[in-house]
């Protein structure tokens, strides 16, 4: 079943100075529970992508569907997760994780409940009354994440979402991450820079040319759908084939 | 739990720092006390006039009869009031102002250039225009207080919203927050550091605002006293008035401080 589908969608940016295409033409389909990464040359408009599908920016052409439904405004069916966890340092790391449900007015006590639960599963209880400034980085992407799935969205967005992490917090962040979300089966969208990043997570990886962006390629990638780990993936051979192609077909783009 | 267990080279690394406070502090009183000093000696021996000088026994004794007829109090009581009403109503519309501008971009653009214009305006130039509107009461002398001090809160505030991170406001968004969600739960927490720095300028500008309120349309007050005593030539009480005008500065401005502190505990 198609959970999220982008039709001959085009976004136009205006400025005094002029208009400029940022997205073309995109066609992309995806599946239930499936996980799709979008790499590209920064600028691309592959974070415009996702702030699309989120419903903050309204597309200039085409249309976007959840499930069907055209998107209009954003929804209480996707997560959004930034570019770094941008935790509010005046509130403890249990509110921070309760944001959402509480814009959403949905901060029940069977909510704060279930996000204290959350906040145990993944290593952090003991830790609901500190302040941000007071837990490390990977600790805090994961209240960020806690924070996005305490609102139960079925798809998540991810703009590089480790992005401000170092590397050694990248993977295992990055593994912690991909095996919460496969556990309770969400459908994912990723942006990210990073090929091998792309490769170890996803079912298939998105590749988009320069502004204005549309899809180049599509590269189904074998190991996810047979339940490797991010890191596991990494070891496997094939994993540098499908880096090797990828990265061929970025770099054609940057010679341009 | 830090080491204790210092080595004799930390022992005196410790100690030279320790010396080094002590003989700023000394320095500063030693300041204080000579200036004083020279002060009194130089009015006594006739180097200076007394009469036009003053000289710090005959200021004391100024205070001292303040005090005893009762009217130390009443006149520090009606700046200290004067100036904390006009501070609290300056800082609560500027904020609300700042808000206003935050809120609609239309309002901000529009009104931009006004503000530059009233803030470069000299407002101790208002006082007299108060006076005639308001008569010579407490509302002139609060009115005056305020003009001081509500431009430079609804510019301090205005750039403190501004520049608050676009992607945590990005983040309420995407939660589907409104405006006034995204000011409650970011802008106005974000910005409470501004909101120190902004009471801490006009704890000072609405002292400034309140002395020259006094002097035009008081018959109480810091600033009554000090137009009083040069009238009457009184220079003893015009200095004495000037010396409880900084105590009663350096007392307000260490009470928001001491809220500062509070807040910020409170906070982390």
């Amino acid at each position: 079943m198609a959970r999220v589908e982008l039709r001959n969608v085009g976004l136009n940016y205006h400025t005094e100075a002029g208009e400029v295409a940022a997205l073309q033409d995109v066609n992309l389909t995806v599946q239930d529970q499936e996980f799709v990464a979008i790499v590209g040359q920064s600028g691309c408009g592959k974070s415009t992508l996702l702030s699309l599908v989120s419903g903050l920016l309204t597309p200039s052409r085409g249309e976007v569907t959840i499930d069907g439904n055209p998107v209009q405004g954003t929804s209480k069916r996707v997560g959004y997760m930034l570019q770094q966890d941008y935790l509010f340092e005046w509130r403890t790391i249990l509110d921070n994780a309760l944001l959402g449900l509480e814009i959403r007015k949905e901060r029940t006590p069977e909510a704060v409940d279930e996000v204290r639960e959350m906040l145990k599963t993944y290593g952090l209880g003991g830790f609901e009354h500190y302040y941000p400034s007071q837990l490390s980085g990977g600790m805090r992407q994961r209240v960020a994440l806690i924070r996005t799935l305490a609102t139960k969205p079925d798809v998540l967005l991810l703009d590089e979402p480790f992005s401000a992490l170092d590397y050694q917090n990248r993977l295992s962040v990055g593994e912690e991450v991909v095996r919460i979300l496969r556990e309770r089966k969400k459908t994912v969208l990723m942006v990210t820079h990073d090929i091998p990043e792309a490769v170890s997570m996803a079912n298939r990886v998105v590749v988009m040319t320069p502004r204005p962006g549309t899809i180049r390629s599509i590269h189904s990638i074998k190991m996810c759908d047979e339940g490797l780990s991010p890191l596991q993936t990494r070891e496997v051979p094939e994993f540098r084939e499908y880096f090797g192609a990828i990265w061929k077909e970025l770099n054609a783009d940057a010679e341009h | 739990m830090p080491n204790t267990d210092f080595s004799p080279e930390h022992l005196s690394y410790l100690r030279r720092r320790r010396l080094d406070t002590l003989t700023v502090r000394g320095t500063q009183i030693l300041l204080v006390v000579g200036f004083f000093a020279l002060w009194e000696i130089a009015a006594s021996r006739g180097w200076i006039n007394g009469f036009i000088f003053s000289q710090p026994t005959r200021i004391w004794a100024a205070v001292v009869r303040l005090a005893s007829e009762g009217e130390l109090w009443r006149h520090l009581g009606w700046t200290v009031g004067e100036t904390v009403l006009g501070f609290s109503i300056g800082t609560a519309i500027g904020i609300v102002v700042a808000v206003l501008l935050w809120w609609s971009t239309f309002i901000s653009k529009v009104m931009d250039p006004y503000i530059v214009v009233l803030n470069s305006v000299p407002k101790v130039a208002l006082g007299p225009i108060f006076v005639v509107w308001l008569g010579t009461t407490i509302t002139a002398v609060v009115a005056m207080a305020i003009s001081v001090s509500i431009i430079v809160t609804i510019m301090m505030m205005h750039t403190g919203f501004k520049e608050v991170d676009p992607n945590q406001i990005k983040l309420v968004r995407t939660f589907g927050g409104t405006n006034g969600q995204v000011l409650r739960k970011v802008v106005i927490p974000a910005s409470v550091p501004t909101m120190i720095a902004a009471l801490k300028v006009n704890v000072g500008l609405s002292l400034v605002g309140t002395i020259v309120g006094e002097f035009l349309a008081s018959k109480a007050g810091l600033g009554y006293l000090i137009i009083y005593g040069g009238q009457v030539f009184n220079m003893s009480l015009v200095m004495a008035s000037v010396l409880l005008l900084l105590v009663v500065s350096v007392i307000l401005y260490y009470a928001v401080t001491f809220l500062e502190e509070r807040v910020s505990r409170g906070g982390a």
